[in-house]
């Protein structure tokens, strides 16, 4: 397993330029599939346009103590993309501003960031209703400064949201590397004896699923029964809920995907799975994703694209509600990995 | 030129059986998915009968989909080469069994 992000392999890939021709070329190129664009028109539902933002999703970086085969930011240790205090500062100030109820955030792994304790803090005290931290589980243990982080979180009922791809540690570490299948159940073991995850608690333990390969994630409620009963048994633990998230074809997976000669089978799965109806609820609808730099774009995804809003306003110092909400949001065709099946987002399924 | 007798992208052309009758077409496609629904058994369980199955019949395309399946459902590598045997076991078996009947005869035919 790689052990550096494709970044720091000089891959041609690391390139998002390199992955937008990829995305427009090819089948897309010469009809064989239609490109999401014409898919949209098919069902009236283009341009695709936000409504009120509901959620503010802030990347605090792309360091991360993993290399997970699959991700969608290239994350991992080598990337030193991190959010300075003034950049977290101008955030606090539009959380403050705007009708947003959820604060998400996310890497790499957020919890490398150096000011990561002082913005939580901050931005605990602005009366947010859902502060999610999405955590990769095994910085807890990667050192000796991040151990007391459960109680932190708990001290500032912080909302967590783990990945985890599976309930046995074959498929999780093949995805994720070695060990962090049982540093993960550790990890939740700890969480659930302060609180989290338990049937009834406000604590809110939530677990991510992936699929580790070139297929599309089966029925969310289904998976979670399956998850649920299987970390309970095997090891105790109990969480919330699933959420059962499709892998876009961008990044480190659009890499594996066209290594592994599934590229091809994989758009004709998404465009097969193809669902207007979760159009209406895709989460660049109703979510802004801030970059380590400031940046603002329709979704983490556009972000690791670097495709930012189609917007005068572009950046977070100049954050206007009014201008960013008339705009029309940037579509491709890895957008198909969110209107597949009963719908993707970073809150699980939409349909 | 040799063309093969099977292509995996014809899986995706299966619908198109209607084209050439459609109330039956449709009827069976309507059955099939009434079929695969939760019911008595889990669509779960289904899918690893349908992949046991689909071995048995030997058809690649039903192999192709129902280990796909599998793997979107969460089933194991281990839990899918354990319904394939289960397959296995009733082909040799149901081969074996056959040997009784050879027996029966040899027995009536030797002195």
């Amino acid at each position: 397993m790689a052990t550096k992000s494709l970044l720091a392999r000089n891959n041609d890939l690391a390139n998002t330029a390199r992955q937008m021709e990829v995305l427009s070329s090819g089948i897309f190129a010469d009809g064989e599939l239609p490109t999401f664009a014409s898919k949209l028109k098919e069902s009236n539902q283009f341009p695709l346009q936000p409504k009120k933002l509901e959620i503010l999703q802030i990347n605090l970086g792309y360091m991360c103590n993993q290399v997970c085969a699959h991700c969608h930011v290239d994350a991992g240790p080598d990337r030193k993309e991190i959010m300075t205090l003034d950049t977290m500062q101008q955030c606090l100030e539009v959380v403050k501003n705007t009708g947003a109820h959820t604060i998400d955030l996310t890497g790499g792994a957020p919890e490398m960031n150096p000011n990561f304790r002082e913005f939580v803090e901050a931005a605990a005290k602005a009366g947010i209703k859902d502060f999610i931290v999405r955590s990769n589980l095994t910085i807890i243990l990667a050192n000796k400064k991040y151990h007391d982080l459960p109680e932190f979180f708990k001290k500032h009922n912080i909302h967590v949201v783990s990945s985890m791809p599976h309930w046995t540690r074959g498929k999780t570490d093949k995805q994720r590397g070695d060990g962090v299948f049982d540093k993960s159940i550790k990890v939740l073991h700890m969480l659930n004896e302060i609180g989290y995850g338990r049937k009834g608690s406000d604590l809110k333990l939530d677990l991510v699923y992936n699929p580790s390969g070139a297929f599309l994630p089966g029925d969310q409620m289904a998976l979670e029964n399956d998850f649920k009963k299987a970390l309970k048994t095997d090891f105790d633990i109990d969480f919330h809920n699933l959420f059962a998230i499709t892998n876009l074809p961008i990044s480190r997976f659009l890499d594996y995907l066209i290594a592994s000669e599934n590229y091809e089978e994989y758009m004709y799965s998404l465009v097969d799975a193809y669902n207007p109806s979760a159009v209406a609820n895709v989460m660049c609808t109703n979510t802004l994703s801030v970059s380590w730099d400031g940046y603002l774009y329709d979704c983490d995804f556009n972000q690791m694209l670097n495709l930012k809003v189609a917007s005068k306003v572009k950046h977070i110092a100049d954050y206007n509600e009014a201008i960013l909400q008339d705009r029309n949001i940037i579509i491709n065709q890895h957008c198909y990995g969110c209107t597949a099946g009963a719908g993707s987002s970073c809150q699980g399924v939409v349909a | 030129m040799a063309k093969p007798y099977y292509d995996a992208s014809d899986l995706r052309k299966f619908g198109k059986i209607t084209e050439w009758n459609e109330e039956l077409g449709i009827k069976f496609f309507d059955y099939y998915g009434k079929v695969f629904e939760e019911g008595a058994l889990t669509a779960r369980e289904k899918s690893l009968i349908a992949l046991a199955v689909a071995h048995t019949e030997q058809c690649p395309y039903c192999i192709d989909a129902y280990t796909k399946d599998g793997l979107e459902r969460g089933i194991t590598k281990e839990q899918m080469m354990e319904a394939v045997h289960v397959g296995a076991a009733i082909k040799s078996g149901a081969t074996l069994v056959h040997g009784v009947q050879m027996m029966n005869k040899v027995n009536k035919l030797e002195m």
